[in-house]
């Protein structure tokens, strides 16, 4: 690697016209928003900077909103939590597969991400919906079990008619759609960390006698606790700012504040509190990535 | 469930022929994790629910109902009226237009990017690294509403003839789309030889020359992963499109989120296979050209 210094004329080509391109078309849009996060509306249609930081406590402040705030958390947070719970045996088995399956492995586990959330979503709506599979099947078996049970005398319809479940247009449809979507990027990283651990470290924890969840408490977990950290923050970031699942699956009963952000934008067209929204939803990430950079450079300072 | 369920059933009893006693080696080593049946089931019934949704809405798009749940028989009509439904052909050329601009310089501009990173040390080169990869941890909806926000404030004109008309989703969609292309670029540059350069440089070739006879060649593989990588984040991109684009102009995500919201029906279960199909397409042969070939980078 050269220094910037030894040929400046290049150095200057390659950078220039990316830099710029992020500066102008990506820093410059969040700094509007930014700014608006602190304006007033002073008509219909224009809106003044006044420093003000009445978005922000109308966001904090207002119970309608901060509501929605918490649940979207805890509603990222669950979904997270069982991307995690469901990502870490389908990582471990796939960091253990013969050298032969692991890349089908690897690329059965990538391929959903590559489709289209539009679609995937679509297609979960088409499983969740009152006509849906989900609910043909139910029916299918309970009208199996009503003339079964007619077949044996207990006479016609004990069971009653089939009531379809509703499992659109609400909080478990929101987590299951969000843990569908987000799987993959918790699969990824820890994969990454498992691939890496030194096998002999579990052959020595099982060698002296420790169980197979004692190896998995005591040696695997503090051991990938950088790729579990890095996943987390993958799949609750994108979950808080969801916008499309709670919208599709959700409908008005699971709004999120991806969906707050929208309306202000779009329907009730109110740009500097949509604004100040988008800005909660960057600190929380910044925060994130923060936290992750300081428990990545813990880390490191010990391996070293 | 019915779909779900039975194709389980189907799954588990191989699982077992593996795992079991009489498979082909009788005892489980401790660290054979995937000989393990339990977590062979899990990870079946995963991969199901992962891809159940998907294989159904394949299949239910040739079927011949209009309910979209009762298999009726074969058909493509819906197919050839997702074909013939205007709005939705002029949506996907409109995707395609996108895709294909913001791939050719996405690709310059990741490529550029991750030369800069893998040739040169300068001061706050990790704070320009953490620059760079901002568009891709960043919430897609603060992207999106600063698209929107900017685009007004600029006064960026609307109402364009054809290919102007897409400008600012364009705009927007390399803005997210490069850091992607560099990371690839530049992970594929990681392998690179520079003693090679070196000796092009001592043989007397210059800066230009080197590039194009020494380092283009090697780049070329992720260049074209790269370059699909930035076609396929472009073509599914609905969240940041969705804010830029102007009620006038629509892109294949966003006209397949306006039917959906209006209903479920067999034509859009048509569109999004053959989006399907271009995308994974595509990637598959992306994987192909990521993967590094241990002959070349010695």
């Amino acid at each position: 690697m050269e220094t910037w210094k030894q040929s400046k004329a290049v150095f200057w080509t390659l950078a220039t016209p990316g830099t710029l391109w992020l500066a102008i078309f990506f820093v410059a849009p969040l700094a509007i928003i930014w700014g608006l996060s602190f304006a007033e509306k002073t008509s219909i249609v224009d809106t003044e900077i006044t420093g003000t930081l009445s978005n922000y406590i109308r966001a904090l402040g207002t119970p309608v909103y901060l509501k929605i705030i918490w649940k979207s958390i805890w509603i990222s947070a669950l979904a997270t939590l069982m991307c995690l719970i469901i990502a870490f045996p389908i990582a471990f088995v796939v960091a253990f597969a013969p050298d032969k399956w692991k890349p089908i492995l690897l690329m059965a586990v990538i391929l959903p991400f590559w489709i289209n959330l539009l679609i995937r979503t679509y297609a979960l709506i088409s499983v969740f919906r009152t006509r849906g599979f989900v609910n043909f099947g139910l029916e299918w078996l309970w009208d199996g079990a009503n003339s079964i049970l007619a077949f044996i005398g207990l006479g016609p319809a004990v069971l009653g008619a089939f009531e379809p479940l509703q499992m659109l247009y609400n909080n478990f449809a929101v987590i299951a759609g969000l843990v569908y979507v987000y799987m993959p990027f918790m699969v990824l990283p820890l994969y990454a960390t498992i691939e890496r651990l030194d096998k002999s470290f579990l052959e020595a924890s099982l060698d002296l006698g420790a169980s197979q969840a004692r190896t998995f408490w005591s040696v695997v977990f503090p051991l990938t606790m950088p790729g579990i950290v890095s996943g987390i923050i993958l799949v609750f970031i994108p979950c808080l700012g969801s916008f499309l699942t709670p919208d599709l699956l959700g409908g008005t009963n699971a709004t999120m504040i991806g969906n707050v952000i929208e309306r202000q934008f779009k329907a009730a067209n109110d740009w500097p509190f949509g604004a100040a929204l988008s800005f909660l939803l960057m600190y929380a990430t910044f925060g994130a990535l923060a936290l992750r950079s300081l428990f990545a450079g813990r880390k490191s300072g010990m391996e070293v | 469930m019915s779909e779900i369920a039975g194709t389980n059933k189907a799954a588990s009893p191989g699982g077992r022929a593996i795992a079991g006693p009489r498979g082909r080696r009788m005892t489980i080593g401790p660290l054979e994790y995937g000989r393990r049946f339990w977590l062979r089931c899990f990870v079946a019934a995963t991969f199901l629910l992962l891809y159940a949704p998907i294989f159904t809405l394949i299949i239910f798009s040739f079927n011949d109902s209009r309910r979209n749940i009762v298999w009726r028989g074969f058909t493509f009509k819906y197919y050839e009226k997702a074909w013939n439904n205007d709005g939705l052909f002029e949506a996907f050329t409109n995707s395609l237009t996108i895709a294909v601009l913001t791939t050719i310089i996405a690709t310059i501009l990741g490529a550029m990017v991750a030369l800069l990173l893998w040739r040169y040390r300068f001061p706050g080169k990790p704070a320009y690294e953490g620059f760079m990869a901002l568009p891709i941890v960043i919430p897609e909806i603060c992207m999106g509403v600063a698209m929107l926000a900017f685009f007004s404030r600029i006064g960026w004109p609307s109402g364009m003839p054809w290919p102007l008309n897409l400008s600012a989703i364009t705009i927007a969609h390399i803005a997210f789309t490069f850091p992607f292309v560099a990371i690839v670029v530049r992970a594929r540059m990681a392998g690179f030889n520079r003693e090679l350069e070196e000796a092009s440089k001592d043989l007397g070739a210059s800066e230009w020359q080197t590039f194009m006879n020494v380092i283009v060649p090697f780049m070329r593989p992720g260049l074209i992963a790269g370059a699909l990588l930035a076609f396929t984040l472009s073509l599914d991109d609905f969240v940041i499109t969705f804010f830029t684009a102007g009620p006038e102009t629509v892109t294949f995500p966003v006209k397949v989120y306006s039917m959906v919201r209006f209903s479920v029906t067999p034509e859009v279960n048509a569109a999004s296979t053959a989006l399907i199909v271009i995308t994974v397409l595509a990637t598959i042969v992306a994987m192909r050209f990521q993967t590094p070939d241990k002959t070349e980078a010695t």
